[in-house]
């Protein structure tokens, strides 16, 4: 009897141990990641890597400058096309969609949250890059934005869902128009959720790399235009660390801590938003 | 009669939000069409045997895909075999032995993990965990089990366990939160219960969670399953790019999402080109097919939950 008592203790011991190191090894890589990041970074995290061009192998110095440049506007376009389409669905989705239209699009929001990213390039390439013949800002934006617009579509409408039916009742009782009361009401008072997740697609979208690979291509100058060839930092943190040279390792890490600080700083700002305001009932 | 003047504008606005709603369909299908017509010709030239041939070879304009659907296979299966221990264990961690102080920061910093861009998990793993994997294991395994197929030398370093490796560490944030959200599910009171006559906090967990949660779990891994298999930036960089089909996971292999990465910009010729697009077709309706069964498992599961049962 005894013993059966202690192998029962032992084994609710060693289970809980085990659930402790499955934690802990759970999160280690984030602080290994981190470490390595700021130690590996730290050689060639200076100011010239905010303004400069890139340096050729071997040459000291030169920076990203023109791949933040570049990230920033594709990402901008991608969001600058993809807001409106994604928050009017997900008003479409919450507030009117029944019957098949709703059920389908809710299918094709789904299906489209799942495509893996580099498809979502093969979408830019062949849609953009093939008629126009050339790599571009554009089909770099048209990809990114396939990968925004369902995100966005998802949180608009789960945010909307928790505005209670009381607040758009509330709205029609006083004569409001439903459309006023809809954009007006319902849609404000959700919209610090809405913000909160076109921040964290915008976060998602500022880090990709695989649907920028042959669509925006890269680029070793500044770029005006859009419709030309265009750099972005995952691509240079790519094409750095792939290359054989010492020297552009150290450019690979230091612009990986760039572009995480890019996107964990919309990250943290998307955090802030909701702690902001929490809709009570 | 004239409707009143509010109705129009209401129908506009539902209009309008329909128009949106649709364009979003109407892209759905685009992006399904257009690598359905630029697959057809690599489709029609090879037919099935374009998803079973064994070579990849763009000089004799000879493309089969396996190679790489088994490069993908492979690493996700690791990812998996690794991620899905780790995470429920952690989940369970979490839910029911984590005070109350420290549940917050971890959930925290699992969310952080999703958020690092994949090139960065690339750059990370190519400098850091293939070394050490390699050096620390893969060298000493081959030199004593390096009879046993699985783990067959020569050892290089870029390998499928290694990006099956850094796969896991990228599927783990979302097969906790998933895992976490099932274990959530289950009723207070039947796990009071089972304390109640006297077992253990692991026989608990065993018995309640056990058999309350091993769908969800099923689903989680699942969904897990559907993002390894598309992940591009750091299984290209760690899976050492060689179409061919080894047995050993010590040996580099070759996935579906590097294949494509690594040779759209080069593929010389309209058919390499369609060959290339064909994989992110295959690929396309893999992951389809993944996402949908993991939905319809969570959601019959959460529905059963939220009535009670």
């Amino acid at each position: 009897m005894e013993s059966i008592a202690f192998r029962r203790k032992v084994a609710d011991r060693t289970m809980k141990l085990l659930f402790l190191i499955a934690a802990i090894l759970v999160v280690a890589p984030l602080f290994l990641i981190f470490a390595d990041l700021l130690w590996k970074g730290a050689k060639e995290l200076k100011w010239s890597l905010l303004t400069d061009l890139p340096h050729p192998v071997g040459e000291p110095g030169g920076g990203i400058a023109n791949g933040i440049a570049g990230t920033l506007t594709i990402s901008g376009l991608a969001m600058a096309a993809g807001v409106p389409i994604a928050v009017m669905t997900g008003i479409y989705l919450a507030e009117y969609g029944k019957g098949w239209l709703a059920s389908t699009v809710r299918f094709c929001v789904d299906t489209l949250a799942g495509v893996p990213s580099i498809i979502m390039g093969i979408f830019g390439y062949v849609l953009i890059v093939l008629p126009m013949k050339r790599f571009s800002a554009w089909a770099g934006a048209a990809a990114l934005a396939m990968i925004f617009i369902p995100i966005v579509i998802r949180t608009t409408e789960e945010m909307l869902r928790t505005v209670p039916h009381s607040v758009r009742e509330a709205a029609l009782a006083l004569g409001i128009e439903r459309w006023k009361a809809t954009l007006f009401i319902t849609v404000r008072t959700a919209w610090s959720g809405i913000v909160t997740g076109i921040l964290l697609a915008m976060a998602r979208i500022l880090g990709e790399t695989a649907p920028l690979l042959f669509t925006a291509l890269g680029n070793q100058f500044w770029q005006s235009h859009l419709d030309g060839p265009i750099a972005a930092v995952p691509l240079q943190v790519f094409t750095y660390a792939i290359s054989p040279y010492d020297d552009w390792h150290d450019k690979a890490w230091a612009g990986a801590v760039v572009l995480i600080l890019m996107v964990l700083s919309i990250s943290m700002a998307a955090r802030f938003f909701t702690r902001e305001k929490k809709w009570k009932t | 009669m004239a409707a009143p003047i509010g109705n129009i504008k209401d129908r506009l606005f539902e209009r309008a939000t329909a128009i949106f709603a649709a364009i979003v369909l109407g892209l759905t299908l685009l992006l399904f069409a257009l690598l359905l017509r630029e697959s057809l010709p690599a489709l029609k030239k090879f037919g099935f045997s374009f998803v079973t041939g064994t070579t990849w070879d763009p000089v004799a304009e000879t493309f089969g895909a396996l190679p790489f659907i088994y490069g993908t296979l492979v690493t996700s299966v690791i990812a998996l075999l690794i991620a899905v221990p780790l995470s429920v264990g952690a989940a369970v961690f979490i839910n029911e032995f984590a005070p109350p102080w420290l549940k917050g920061p971890v959930a925290f910093l699992a969310e952080l993990l999703a958020a690092i861009p994949s090139v960065i998990y690339g750059l990370w793993g190519v400098f850091v965990l293939v070394p050490l994997l390699r050096d620390h294991f893969m060298k000493p395994v081959t030199k004593l089990f390096g009879w046993v197929p699985l783990f067959k030398g020569p050892v290089y370093g870029p390998s499928m366990l290694a990006a099956g490796v850094l796969l896991a560490i990228m599927v783990v944030p979302f097969i906790l939160s998933v895992s976490r959200e099932v274990m959530a599910t289950v009723p207070q009171r039947q796990k009071e219960a089972v304390l109640s006559l006297g077992g253990t906090q692991w026989e608990m967990i065993r018995i309640v969670i056990g058999q309350h949660c091993i769908p969800g779990i099923f689903g989680a891994t699942i969904l897990g399953l559907g993002r390894a298999i598309g992940e591009t930036m750091a299984v290209t960089m760690l899976i050492g790019n060689r179409p061919d089909i080894l047995f050993s996971i010590f040996q580099p292999g070759y996935s579906m999402a590097a294949v494509i990465a690594n040779e759209f910009t080069e593929a010389t010729g309209d058919l390499y080109m369609s060959a290339l697009v064909a994989v992110g077709l295959v690929l396309f309706l893999i992951t389809f097919a993944v996402n949908i069964a993991a939905r319809l498992i969570l959601k019959q599961l959460l529905a059963r939950a939220s009535r009670g049962i």
